[in-house]
């Protein structure tokens, strides 16, 4: 009995102890944290800041139409992405195959649900060999051409911060959301 | 030993004899730092993947960064922009935990219709599990006063693929942290020094390295490698997205393909699970091809998030046998059979693959991967 008592005293004890330990933590966030984050300026955002959203934001001044990507192309991304597109070292870009067939080719214009995604990932990541070297212009040029081999736009459609968001991709619809929900947009074009 | 032994050494290695347990590398022909490399999971024993054996997944190799001029920006739907030193960071309170890191693509030749002869870690080892030690997240939300209707954060990497991925804010809030240290030292370079973000139990390209750049959104920003790729392709023609839990998984790890059985007898089988929803409840082993299953001694302490050890004595006859591993997570989630999964996903999604693994052992004690 006197030994259950002393138990029970020293169970009050930690979970009185438990209570206090969590409490503080739980007061701050704020108050347990030193706060030593310096203030970032606007400039500073601007210029870290390479996010393009499916509506456009983010999307910098500069504008470039197929025929004028095609040779950018040619240049710079056939080594990986073959001169139509079809793949090698780098992913097959072109094609409009059907999703149900048997092993298909997932490209931008059969599978990318935003053409947004392509100037991004283009800005921040390619060519793989020397990434972040193109212009703002010659990205919406290569950006036109790659959608250009999907049959997506047209040989002199300019792309610019306004037009590339109201492409329409032909796969926007093809996803579903698992463990989040996909944000729900409306369709512009 | 009767001679005087070696000096000491400012930093250990292993002993030259295990210079054969290494990670198997695979990259892009033309850019040699677009790859993977795997862990050799065979090789290994315990829960801990040394921190020179965990897993890669570079999109465009390992850079190197200057710690003293790192910085992190926090900005978006926040009511202060900041950015934060590596110094400053270290002086939060620390939170520290044993987590499995997998990559969303591990274990993708099991979609291909022939059985791939490698070793176990070869095809399953974009796995690994280590302690990851850093500032919690909610902190520096907190800091920065996110704006609590915001449900994205989009975190990037200052590597040459400035890779970006959106993760929901909730998870963020609930148990991501940005690491500075694994397995007790600063991060190795190739795992993201000098800050990584960690999110327990969800696919590795989540675990943003060299981490520069997280923006509060209010939508995730669609990048590439959460639509173009990490999304997975179903018969149906429609494609699951935000796939982010790795579910329970379990293999065997001895005997495995490129180890030999010598002569019948006692052996213990020896293998990892792991579960993004938590704690592994059970493995269970089955010697004959999946006719009888019998549950395996599971390693304590048993980690939400981690790998499990799990253990069974054998008595090998000398006859053939097909040796199986079937993980239940704590949520009650069984592992499924590999006809299962592809009568449900197809076989091009090319993600998230983790049914059961069968090991068929020969009257020689010779191992190979088979589909049964």
């Amino acid at each position: 009995m006197a030994r259950s008592r002393t138990f029970i005293c020293e169970g009050g004890l930690a979970l009185a102890l438990a209570l206090l330990v969590c409490g503080d933590a739980r007061a701050g966030g704020a108050a347990s944290a030193p706060q030593l984050g310096q203030p970032a300026s606007a400039e500073l955002v601007e210029r870290w800041d390479l996010s393009v959203y499916p509506d456009g934001r983010g999307l910098p001044a500069g504008a470039g139409t197929a025929a004028q990507g095609q040779a950018i192309y040619q240049a710079r991304c056939a080594k990986c992405h073959g001169s139509e597109g079809e793949g090698g070292s780098g992913g097959t870009l072109a094609g409009r195959g059907a999703l149900t067939d048997d092993d298909p080719d997932q490209t931008v214009g059969n599978y990318w649900p935003y053409a947004t995604t392509l100037f991004d990932f283009i800005r921040r990541a390619m060519p793989m060999d020397a990434p972040a070297t193109l212009s703002d212009d010659e990205i919406y040029a290569v950006s036109a051409y790659v959608l250009y081999m999907n049959r997506i736009v047209g040989l002199d459609e300019r792309l610019d911060a306004k037009s590339l968001p109201r492409i329409r991709m032909p796969n926007r619809d093809g996803f579903i959301g698992i463990d989040a929900e996909l944000p729900k947009r409306q369709s512009t074009r | 030993m009767r001679t005087p032994g070696q000096p000491f050494s400012n930093y250990g290695q292993p002993s030259v004899q295990e210079r054969g347990v290494a990670r198997w590398i695979s990259a892009n022909r033309a850019v040699a730092g677009n790859g993977v490399s795997w862990t050799p999971l065979h090789d290994l024993e315990g829960t801990i993947t040394p921190s020179g054996l965990h897993f890669e997944r570079h999109h465009n190799g390992v850079p190197q960064i200057p710690i003293d001029q790192h910085r992190l920006l926090i900005h978006g739907q926040v009511r202060r922009a900041l950015t934060f030193s590596m110094a400053d960071l270290a002086r939060y309170p620390v939170r520290s935990q044993i987590l499995f890191i997998e990559c969303g693509g591990n274990s993708n030749a099991g979609w291909h219709r022939l059985p791939q002869q490698a070793q176990a870690g070869f095809v399953h080892g974009l796995a690994s599990c280590g302690e990851w030690a850093g500032v919690p997240l909610s902190l520096l939300l907190d800091e920065a006063d996110a704006d609590p209707s915001a449900a994205w954060l989009i975190a990037e990497g200052a590597d040459a693929a400035a890779i970006q991925v959106s993760v929901p804010l909730s998870k963020a809030r609930q148990d991501c942290f940005l690491a500075l240290y694994q397995n007790g030292e600063r991060i190795r370079p190739e795992n993201g020094y000098p800050l990584r973000l960690i999110v327990p139990g969800w696919e590795g390209v989540l675990h943003i390295k060299w981490l520069r750049r997280l923006e509060v959104a209010r939508e995730p920003v669609m990048a590439r490698n959460e639509t173009a790729r990490y999304t997975e392709l179903l018969p149906s023609g429609k494609a699951r997205m935000f796939t982010f839990v790795m579910q329970a998984k379990s293999l065997i790890t001895s005997p495995s393909p490129g180890q030999r059985l010598r002569g019948k007898g006692v052996y213990e089988i020896r293998g990892l699970a792991w579960s993004g929803r938590g704690r592994i409840r059970s493995v269970e082993v089955s010697t004959d091809g999946g006719a009888r299953w019998a549950a395996a001694r599971l390693q304590e302490p048993v980690l939400p998030m981690a790998f499990t050890r799990f253990r069974m004595a054998w008595d090998w006859s000398g006859a053939p046998a097909v040796l199986k591993s079937r993980a239940t997570d704590e949520t009650g989630y069984v592992q499924p059979e590999r006809a299962a999964l592809i009568a449900e996903r197809g076989r091009h999604g090319y993600f998230h693959y983790n049914a059961i693994v069968c090991w068929q052992v020969d009257e020689d004690g010779e191992i190979s991967h088979v589909y049964l």
